[in-house]
């Protein structure tokens, strides 16, 4: 059996009983990316089959959604996903949007984007850092936080919280970008580099992180497609789909940016090496995207008179967010009322859950934790 | 500690009871219990910035090896079962904070039907930081706050516990 | 392609399975015979210059003053970025629908989320069990008469007072 490039010999014989033990990776564990538990049967070291067992979460937001109002939901939508909470706040906004035929004004778009992409950086950096931590390297979190920090300020600065912004409303955003807020966020774009270079000369070159991640846990493109991967994962793995480019929504048309694929850079296409790699790429994507931003954007007002009671005409629509975690579907529907008749969010982290069972047999107990670090699952996504 | 004389030859003089509380405040280990977003503030909290550390608090992955279970984030009802088991399985003398509004009484899923409404519903709570998310800031208050309620302990008689039948 | 276009084609390969075609609403769907979804969905999936290999969601909606519960879904296509939407309507006390699990690996945990919440049943399912919600739960939430329970476990699920 080869582990790592090492070839281990496997003594079965000598008369050894071995059997198969059920262990339980319980909702509290060490791994950083919230309440999920896995009931693991496994072989001595090797697994043979890894079963999920989730729900520790959920929160029942869709249930809420019916009992308070379109307005009022808003800070709902940033608990689906706290680590890229304006991603959710934009797919809310929109399908209300497209419900309700409202049209935000293009200052307004342009704010949505900036937020929304500093989100996206300060999302994978959490992403990357914890994949680290998760295999073991405690000090490449620590720099990515110390970047994290600086963003949280500057969005404490753009709308008061630090974490769970509800900061869109239906119809826009709910303030203007600050005076100087363009050169603070230049400024810090422009120390962003270095750090990413340091991480690269720590991280990426790293014989043991190599060995770790390249070639383990491989999904094919298919199986991507199957699966409903979306987002980062499913570049990893080859298919080169970003909903801002391939059904583009807000002002992403005039935006210009890649978009990065896995291309089996330490071992094959699709392994847990790409994954982390496509987020690093898309982190530069961003700063690409946020400065072409600032030179753009238009002045004029940021959000549009919207009555109090919104109440949308009858009817369904879905919108898809490209965030930071993947492809978000938002299907709301609307029954006339103030209140939405239901809500329905599929998320990039719920499709990665499903995979972790069928892609488990073979795998090592310790290559489950590199896993569920590549995928960069969290457990708000999977449980709303 | 209140009662230090300190001679010349450097010594101090006190009591057992504040020794101890002395020794035991200096180095709360907390458990990794975060459960929702607030668990992201608490990882912030741990970070470079809001650094716990200097006041001697550190990530214990095991209840086993913890004096302290931050519980950083919703509870929902599946997991209020599993919350009192983890909290049995921590050794005395042992604390808790509930950090946010969801951990202190539901928060805003008050609404919800499989949030239990408050993590003292199952185990009892020494500190409440309010915020949702509190900020670092607020939560080393909470565990400085803890520390102040750590020196009033007496060793010698038990802490009664309120409802921490299994 | 065209979401009509698509209808158009699925209507005149399957008749009288494809019900109706809404091509007036803001997101244009058909509705179908829920016993005919496997093959419409297949045909979906393999149709050349159609090619939907992904379902990128699947919703169940409850609407009680009809009286029958909605399985909304919705396909996509990676080749051709273009988009179906099927609906299946199925009756509130009896609610079966047969699962799509075969057509794309994506619609296991996806079905299993809606008969958790909503109590839809999926025949020829693998593993049809709760996922959300505790093992023990009595009740489906999502749906419109539900009624939430006042304790689970010795824990009450309401909070009597701010000052406890």
């Amino acid at each position: 059996m080869s582990v790592a490039g090492f070839e281990v010999e496997v003594d079965r014989g000598a008369g050894l009983e071995t059997e198969e033990m059920t262990l339980n990776m319980g909702p509290q564990h060490p791994s950083t990316h919230g309440v999920l538990r896995f009931v693991v049967k496994a072989d001595g070291e090797v697994m043979r089959r890894a079963v999920p067992d989730v729900g520790y979460l959920h929160r029942s937001i869709e249930k809420i959604s019916e009992k308070v109002s379109y307005h009022g939901f808003m800070p709902y939508t940033d608990r689906v996903d706290y680590v890229a909470a304006m991603f959710c706040n934009q797919g809310w906004g929109m399908a209300t949007e497209k419900l309700a035929d409202i049209e935000v004004p293009k200052r307004g778009e342009y704010c949505r984007v900036i937020a929304a992409e500093l989100n996206r950086i300060s999302s994978h950096l959490l992403a990357v850092g914890t994949m680290v931590l998760d295999i073991g390297a405690i000090t490449p979190f620590f720099h990515a936080f110390r970047e994290r920090e600086t963003i949280n300020d500057l969005l404490e600065e753009l709308c008061g919280a630090r974490l769970t912004y509800n900061y869109m409303r239906i119809g826009g955003v709910a303030w203007d970008l600050p005076p100087g807020y363009e050169e603070k966020v230049l400024g810090f774009l422009d120390r962003l580099q270095p750090m990413l270079d340091e991480h690269y000369d720590l991280v990426t070159e790293n014989a043991l992180f190599r060995a770790r991640a390249a070639s383990v846990a491989t999904i094919s493109a298919e199986d991507a497609a199957g699966y409903n991967l979306v987002g980062p994962n499913l570049r990893a793995s080859g298919i080169r789909y970003d909903v801002r480019r391939d059904e583009p929504y807000s002002v992403y048309p005039e935006l210009e940016f890649d978009v990065p694929v896995g291309t089996g850079m330490a071992g094959e296409v699709g392994d847990s090496f790409d994954r982390y790699w496509v987020r690093l790429l898309e982190i530069t994507e961003s700063v690409k995207i946020l400065r072409q931003c600032f030179r753009q954007i238009p002045e004029g007002p940021v959000i549009v008179k919207v009555p109090r009671k919104l109440k949308p005409p009858a009817g369904d629509a879905q919108v898809r967010v490209e965030s930071a975690r993947g492809d978000m579907s938002w299907y709301v529907v609307s029954d006339g009322s103030e209140f939405p008749y239901r809500c329905k969010v599929r998320t990039g982290s719920f499709s990665a859950m499903s995979i972790i069972e069928e892609i488990s047999p073979g795998l090592m107990i310790a290559d489950l934790v590199t896993v569920i670090a590549s995928l960069d699952v969290v457990a708000p996504e999977v449980d709303r | 500690m209140s009662l230090v004389n300190s001679l010349s030859q450097g010594v101090i003089t006190t009591t057992a009871d504040q020794f101890l509380n002395w020794t035991r405040k200096s180095s709360v280990w907390w458990m990794l219990f975060g459960l929702a977003c607030c668990a992201i503030e608490l990882m912030q909290t741990q970070g470079p910035r809001a650094d716990v550390d200097r006041f001697g608090a550190a990530p214990r992955s095991s209840p086993r090896q913890s004096d302290l279970m931050v519980v950083a984030g919703t509870l929902t009802l599946k997991m209020a079962l599993r919350t009192k088991v983890l909290y049995n399985q921590m050794p005395e003398p042992r604390y808790v904070i509930a950090m946010g509004a969801c951990a202190s009484c539901g928060g805003l899923f008050q609404l919800a039907y499989s949030v239990c409404d408050g993590v003292d519903k199952v185990i009892p709570v020494d500190v409440y930081v309010p915020g949702c998310p509190p900020r670092p800031e607020a939560l080393t208050e909470g565990i400085l706050k803890l520390q102040e309620k750590m020196m009033t302990e007496t060793w010698l008689v038990r802490r009664p516990e309120i409802g921490a039948q299994a | 392609m065209d979401a009509d276009e698509i209808y158009r084609r699925l209507k005149d390969e399957f008749g009288e399975k494809v019900v109706s075609i809404e091509a007036s609403a803001k997101d244009p769907f058909a509705v179908v015979e829920g016993d005919a979804i496997v093959e419409l969905c297949t045909y979906l999936r393999d149709g050349d210059d159609i090619r939907c290999n992904v379902l990128t969601n699947q919703s169940g909606v409850d609407y009680k003053s009809e009286g029958y519960i909605e399985v909304v879904y919705h396909l996509y296509s990676y080749a051709y970025r273009h988009y179906a939407i099927l609906k299946v309507r199925t009756p509130r006390d009896e609610a079966v629908v047969p699962t799509v699990e075969t057509v794309w690996k994506a619609a296991n945990w996806l079905e299993r989320e809606i008969y958790d919440l909503l109590g839809v049943c999926f025949t020829g399912h693998s593993d049809l069990r709760r996922i959300m919600l505790p093992e023990d739960w009595v009740g489906h939430p999502l749906r419109k008469d539900f009624v939430e329970p006042t304790e689970y476990h010795g824990i009450s699920t309401t909070r009597e007072s701010l000052l406890r």
